[in-house]
């Protein structure tokens, strides 16, 4: 574990990802205190542009509410929906790539036909017409996102156990007589790590995005303020007053950046030979 | 005209920091003439490929060239611009790799990826269809018409590598370079790809640098040998006169560690008490492709096997890659489900047994790897991987732990080797953890699957050594899988050849040798490495 720490510290841009990662972390935790307004709160006039009045330092939207605590509110819901849904995919595909994969016939035939009835569907406008079925809440989008992104990690997962499973160390656990249950997590879970760590830092960023882009569609749950729906609003003035969808956008673009560069400082310190080959 | 091809003046090339030591290749001088094979010989990261790849210009930055000079016909190669060296290569002097496999492009037909080599360094272009069908005869490949359209996927390993060196000899360099290229290929056919290019070489008067670990191939091929360590040559010489007497103590202990068919005293076998493994008409078939409207093809691995197993006593079960001789062993510890037959072990059959059912008997029966590698999960330290299976068969954590020690020391290493990950281990050492781990549950018969065949020559010794020790302190039976018929002499009591799925002969060690039945048995014999050589040792 030290050294893992060790070497995802040898590469600066991951270290100064991981420095904004916790920023935006903390700024999420503690929103309601260091958001000067309620986001939904009218609180001055409509259209005031950005560092004109210090009250409203990233001024304010069609209705005038204060576009700085709206970010700061968003910034929760979008980290929220990125983690639950990375952990609930993740687990999801954990278990079923890791059964194809190891159990492989039949159960491994009908895993992988149903992951490819999922990947046919377009991922949006799956999320979409999910959203749509169970009426817009946060619980809906954080459901539909997880039922479009497990299959991906599902295959991954079956991949790696699958060359994983004939190795010789596997064959001898086999052979001392270890159960299936014991193999699968002590034997090749830890070996499988290292590419699911990685693709689960992108599955962080794409539910952000995908909760984002519901949200703009005005799908989203009424009562939150996410960065999806301000940018959906400020998208009819954007000529006249384009703050009001830039800065969130700018918010969504940097935090999807960050944790993606977090994300590839992981997997090359979990893997120390890709990080070679790559430097060379 | 000088008869000098390669002189190599001093040649030192500097590993990356932080390595064991300083220099891939240090102080280095050696000459190829015209017309003569020169062997280098030497273990694995001894210098020599890094040698050849100085002298093809293939040297990865990560290895800066320090000091001395190579040349070739008088031409400093470290002064050619990349054109000039790029004009040399693949016409003057070209290379043969290792693995045939990944050296042919497999979407490309064997004959475009020859007619290429025309391509590229001739502007005439007429008639290289003509050319290349030569070569591909020229390489005593069966058909060269037909070769010619084939991909390198519907060749066998030989005929690949019979390929590559059609590749390679297209323009009738001068120097060949061959990379241990009858490593990757079975007896039979390394003898046959020897063969090939020793004639070649006469019939074109070429010189050829090739590069082995095993001195009985040294033995068929070299007119001089340079033997390698660490970077550094320590004895070079006329072949005759490096086997036949060699000088240095290194160049000794190399030729004694070549398997050779060794005289040994049979195992203790106690001939009135049960057999330890008794198998009878084991079978099995692997089925590939198929679907719901197309029948699978079958592949039948292992054909209606028996075999009888003493106490005390070893089999050696040898054939080439795809006999079936992997699949046998895996099928009697039951990691494989064979189609039919009975396994007993020790008396009792465990053919037909569930997963539970089974639990009580594997300890009964281990395995010895032949990846070491890849036998050892590499997030787990030494001392939990020996002690998981005696846990899981009802061991105490403590008791557990104090017999790894024992065992740690019983295989020939410390136990501070207990805290530790098998990738700070060589291969050598890990195969030891390996061992001990198959020895753990103190079973009663071992399946060694080439439990040598992934290691250097010295250390294939030892760990023989090791095997036979064992075997007699616990009085072991084993079951020995190997390609290759030295190693099986020096350590089974018994031989089953094995070929295409059947075991065509089955026999005491020394009779298989000295009058095999079958014809494969005698193909085999007869492609042995070394076996007609003026061996110091012998």
């Amino acid at each position: 574990m030290k050294k893992l720490w060790q070497r995802y510290c040898e590469r600066k841009t991951s270290v100064v990802g991981l420095v904004l990662l916790v920023l935006i972390t903390v700024v999420a935790l503690i929103a309601p205190w260091i958001a000067p307004h309620q986001p939904w709160d009218i609180v001055g006039t409509p259209f005031l542009p950005p560092f004109e009045d210090s009250a409203h330092l990233l001024g304010t939207d069609t209705l005038g509410r204060d576009i700085f605590s709206g970010i700061v509110h968003g910034t929760r819901i979008s980290l929220t929906i990125g983690l639950v849904c990375m952990i609930a995919t993740v687990i999801l595909g954990l278990a079923l790539g890791a059964v194809a994969g190891y159990y492989g016939k039949w159960i491994d035939d009908v895993l992988m036909r149903s992951t490819e009835f999922f990947q046919v569907l377009p991922n949006f406008v799956f999320v979409v017409v999910l959203v749509a079925i169970f009426r817009p809440s946060i619980g809906s989008i954080f459901l539909a996102i997880v039922i479009v992104s497990w299959p991906p990690v599902a295959r991954l997962v079956r991949s790696e156990f699958l060359s994983l499973r004939s190795r010789e160390f596997v064959e001898a656990a086999v052979a001392v007589g270890h159960t299936n249950r014991w193999i699968i997590f002590k034997e090749i879970l830890p070996n499988a790590l290292s590419p699911i760590v990685a693709m689960s830092s992108l599955m962080v960023a794409s539910s952000i995005l995908l909760e984002s882009a519901v949200s703009f569609l005005g799908l989203g749950d009424p009562n939150l303020m996410t960065w999806g729906y301000m940018i959906g609003t400020g998208r009819t003035v954007i000529r006249g007053a384009w703050w009001m969808s830039v800065l969130p956008g700018v918010a969504l673009v940097s935090t999807i950046l960050i944790i993606n560069v977090v994300g590839e400082g992981l997997g090359r310190a979990w893997n120390p030979r890709l990080s070679n080959g790559a430097a060379r | 005209m000088s008869n000098t091809l390669i002189e190599i003046k001093n040649l030192s090339i500097a590993l990356p920091k932080g390595l064991d030591r300083e220099f891939a290749v240090r102080d280095v001088s050696l000459t190829v003439d015209r017309n003569e094979i020169v062997c280098v010989v030497g273990e694995s990261g001894s210098g020599k490929s890094v040698t050849a790849q100085m002298l093809m210009g293939l040297l990865p930055p990560t290895l800066p060239l320090v000091s001395g000079t190579a040349s070739f016909k008088g031409v400093n190669l470290a002064t050619l611009t990349e054109r000039e060296r790029r004009a040399l290569r693949g016409d003057r002097m070209s290379l043969i790799f290792q693995e045939p496999l990944s050296a042919l492009n497999p979407v490309m037909t064997v004959g475009e990826q020859i007619a290429e080599v025309f391509r590229y360094h001739r502007d005439d272009t007429q008639d290289v269809r003509k050319k290349v069908i030569e070569l591909l005869a020229a390489v005593r490949l069966p058909n060269p018409e037909a070769a010619y359209d084939s991909y390198p996927f519907r060749m066998s390993g030989g005929q690949r590598q019979r390929v590559v060196i059609a590749i390679a000899l297209a323009l009738q360099p001068d120097l060949l370079i061959a990379d241990e290229p009858t490593t990757a290929l079975d007896v039979t056919t390394q003898a046959q790809i020897l063969e090939l290019i020793r004639t070649l070489q006469r019939e074109r008067q070429m010189g050829v640098m090739f590069i082995t670990h095993d001195f009985g191939v040294v033995a068929d091929i070299a007119d001089k040998v340079v033997v390698m360590r660490h970077g550094e040559i320590v004895e070079r010489g006329a072949a005759s006169e490096v086997l036949g007497n060699p000088q240095h103590g290194y160049t000794r202990a190399l030729i004694a560690a070549v398997p050779r068919r060794r005289e040994h005293s049979l195992s203790e076998v106690a001939r009135g008490e049960p057999p330890v493994l008794r198998v009878r008409g084991m079978r099995k078939v692997y089925r590939t492709g198929g679907g719901l409207f197309k029948r699978a093809t079958e592949v039948v691995a292992v054909n209606d096997m028996d075999l009888d197993l003493q106490p005390g006593e070893t089999l050696g079960i040898v054939g080439e890659s795809g006999s079936g001789k992997s699949t046998a062993g895996r099928c009697i510890m039951r990691l494989i489900e064979p189609d039919a037959g009975r396994i007993e072990i020790a008396g009792q059959d465990t053919s037909g047994l569930g997963v539970h059912a089974m639990k009580p008997h594997r300890h009964l029966v281990q395995m010895v790897f032949q990846d070491p590698y890849a036998s050892l999960n590499p997030r787990r330290q030494v001392g939990e991987i020996l002690c998981s299976g005696m846990i899981n068969n009802g061991m105490a954590q403590a008791d557990a732990e104090r017999r790894a020690r024992e065992l740690l020391e019983l295989v020939g290493l410390t136990t501070s080797a207990f805290n530790r990950y098998p990738h700070e281990f060589s291969g050598g050492q890990r195969q030891r953890i390996g061992i001990a781990r198959a020895l753990a549950l103190k079973p009663r018969l071992l399946i060694a699957d080439e439990p040598v065949s992934a290691l250097d020559v010295s250390i294939q010794a030892q760990i023989l050594t090791l095997l036979r020790e064992l075997r007699e302190q616990f009085g072991l039976s084993m079951v020995f899988i190997t390609h290759d018929l030295r190693v099986a002499s020096q350590i089974c009591d018994r031989i089953a050849v094995m070929q295409r799925g059947v075991v065509v002969e089955q026999g005491a060690t020394e009779d298989i040798f000295d009058s095999p039945q079958h014809p494969y048995t005698q193909t085999l014999i007869a492609a042995m490495p070394g076996r007609l050589s003026p061996l110091a040792v012998l």
